[in-house]
């Protein structure tokens, strides 16, 4: 609960001291406040606290909780003169962040279907507002509008589904609903099951997974780069902790029943956004589709549920999470210098940028998987869930999807090494450098040594 | 009065909250005004608070119609903010037509 005060507490002070032009304040006021609300959830590690039957600080919403907060933080970092030449009121941008990381922190830590509810509209309301920052932009617009259709209609699915599975329970509670499944295992009402197929729904609109993705790519290339950095990193993990919370946790006796449709929805989001991103000649598109895709892969936890599922997806979003902050802060750097944001524009970047095109590297390394960056860890222990209950067939069609992701990602790398292009030389401001550091070291270390989080929650 | 809406089956308030919802559903899949489709999407929130006190008088439990307040304000919420979104848009296209967001490929 002290992590929501004081980051609600922070965006308001935030909108104060735009009101008194107090520029300058802004993103330190902003840092001090996320460092506290890490320092919060250090601080409640293992107490394992319940409010009111609303909220449950478990390990699990902490850890979650944490790792949002700090790829919010380095989003943050990253903002150094982004908003500035957009708009005179930068205060906003940060609040609205700010209010949408609160939205987070209840969609991990829920313990009631409404706080599901209220956490995922508190998100969602204020990045409508984010993706269609830019008033007079077309594409922004567009990208508003399509998110703010999309989210609104499958906000409906969602709470049709709550509504079914309180008329079966007669209850929000997620402890209630278990015990209602594992009490009456044989006569289940029909209305639960159908509650919980439009959840599943509602649940995949959020998190961009196929056949509900086709908003992904558009409303993630019409947002601002930072924008859409925010969404496919931050809020995605976000969106796969509350699937988690509710499908793993209070969902687990039916797993006979939903796991067949998560399956299909599981190998048609690889498909479909490993292909698509092949065919992209746009490095933020193909971002977009690889983030649909990695969608895909995160939702393997839930195929196969053991003991581990939860700290494999955070392993797995951990390091989906920082490489992603590399690539766009670099699309970025990139976009500012050439104005454009193809593959072409990376060409002989590393002649004189070799610090760029080294985290660059890394970050690419890490999303296809290859070993010693923590994408490589995040899909071995998916991989690894999976076939325990021997569904080979499953694991070979994602190791055949990984390889084509190898294709696209190292696409970026031959075009900075071994392409010829216009030697420019970019403006790498010291915020960026330390995000862009940080995150490989993290990237790295987590790939070498990953014990650190493999026992976590 | 109360004794009046249960000797309804809850039945036909599942039902009738389905029918709204599908109508609902099927309009924002149709329709191409934006403001029609907020409509729709509107109706498919309806649908939901209607079956929520059904289902929260049908069980005696008060919990259903506190959802239905939440439900109300965040869907306001919504409104205000997706309305400005389309006036947005409204201002920079002259039109509120959806086919006209085509600009980003699919």
């Amino acid at each position: 609960m002290n992590i929501i005060i004081t980051i609600a507490v922070t965006a308001l002070v935030v909108l104060y001291a735009g009101l008194f032009k107090a520029k300058k304040a802004l993103l330190p006021i902003t840092l001090i406040g996320l460092l506290t609300a890490l320092g919060f959830v250090a601080v409640s590690w293992n107490t394992d606290q319940v409010y009111y039957g609303m909220m449950q600080m478990d390990n699990f919403a902490l850890a979650f909780s944490g790792i949002t907060i700090l790829g919010t933080l380095f989003i943050f970092l990253l903002t150094q003169n982004y908003f500035a030449k957009d708009s005179e009121n930068i205060a906003e941008y940060f609040t609205l962040i700010l209010f949408a990381l609160v939205g987070i922190v209840i969609m991990v830590s829920y313990k009631n279907m409404s706080m599901l509810f209220i956490g995922l509209e508190i998100m969602s309301v204020s990045l409508y507002i984010l993706a269609g920052i830019r008033k007079s932009n077309f594409a922004s617009n567009e990208a508003s509008l399509k998110y703010f259709l999309m989210g609104a209609f499958s906000t409906g699915f969602l709470l049709f589904g709550i509504t079914l599975i309180y008329g079966a329970t007669g209850s929000f509670d997620l402890d209630a609903i278990n015990n209602y499944l594992v009490g009456n295992y044989t006569s289940i009402s029909p209305m639960f099951y159908s509650g919980l197929i439009l959840m599943m729904i509602g649940l995949s609109f959020k998190i961009g997974a196929a056949p509900f993705h086709f908003w992904v790519p558009d409303v993630y290339e019409g947002s601002p780069t930072l924008i859409m950095s925010f969404m496919s990193t931050v809020v995605k993990t976000a969106g796969f902790a509350a699937f988690l919370r509710l499908f793993a946790d209070t969902f687990a006796p039916l797993h006979d029943f939903w796991m067949p449709p998560l399956m299909v929805i599981v190998c048609l989001t690889l498909l479909i956004g490993n292909v698509t991103a092949l065919f992209q000649k746009n490095f933020k598109r193909m971002l977009a589709y690889s983030s649909v895709s990695h969608a895909g892969y995160l939702l393997f936890s839930l195929i196969a549920l053991t003991a581990n599922s939860a700290n494999n997806v955070l392993v797995y979003a951990a390091a989906y999470t920082f490489a992603s902050i590399i690539a766009f802060g670099v699309l970025i750097i990139v976009k500012q210098k050439t104005g454009s944001d193809h593959f072409d524009s990376f060409n002989g970047l590393a002649k004189r940028n070799p610090l760029i095109a080294f985290v660059l590297t890394v970050a690419m390394l890490s999303l296809a998987g290859i070993p010693l960056t923590a994408g490589f860890i995040g899909k071995y222990l998916m991989f690894l869930n999976v076939m325990q209950e021997y569904q080979i067939l499953l694991v070979a069609f994602a190791i055949l999807n990984a390889l084509v992701g190898f294709y696209y990602y190292f696409k970026v790398i031959v075009a900075m090494y071994f392409k010829e292009g216009k030697e420019i030389e970019l403006e790498t401001p010291a915020q960026y450098r330390v995000v862009l550091v940080l995150s490989v070291i993290i990237t790295l270390f987590l790939g070498i040594y990953p014990a650190v989080i493999l026992n976590l929650i | 009065m109360t004794h009046q809406l249960q000797g309804v089956p809850l039945n036909h308030y599942i039902w009738l909250s389905a029918i709204i919802f599908t109508i609902g559903v099927v309009g924002v899949l149709t329709r191409r005004n934006a403001i029609v489709i907020f409509m729709s999407v509107e109706l498919m929130l309806n649908a939901v608070n209607l079956l929520l006190t059904a289902f929260s008088v049908h069980s005696n439990d008060p919990s259903g119609q506190v959802f239905v307040f939440f439900i109300m304000a965040l869907a306001a919420a919504e409104v205000a903010v997706g309305l400005s979104i389309i006036v947005m848009v409204y201002r920079n296209t002259q039109s509120i037509d959806i086919n006209v967001l085509n600009r980003l490929k699919w």
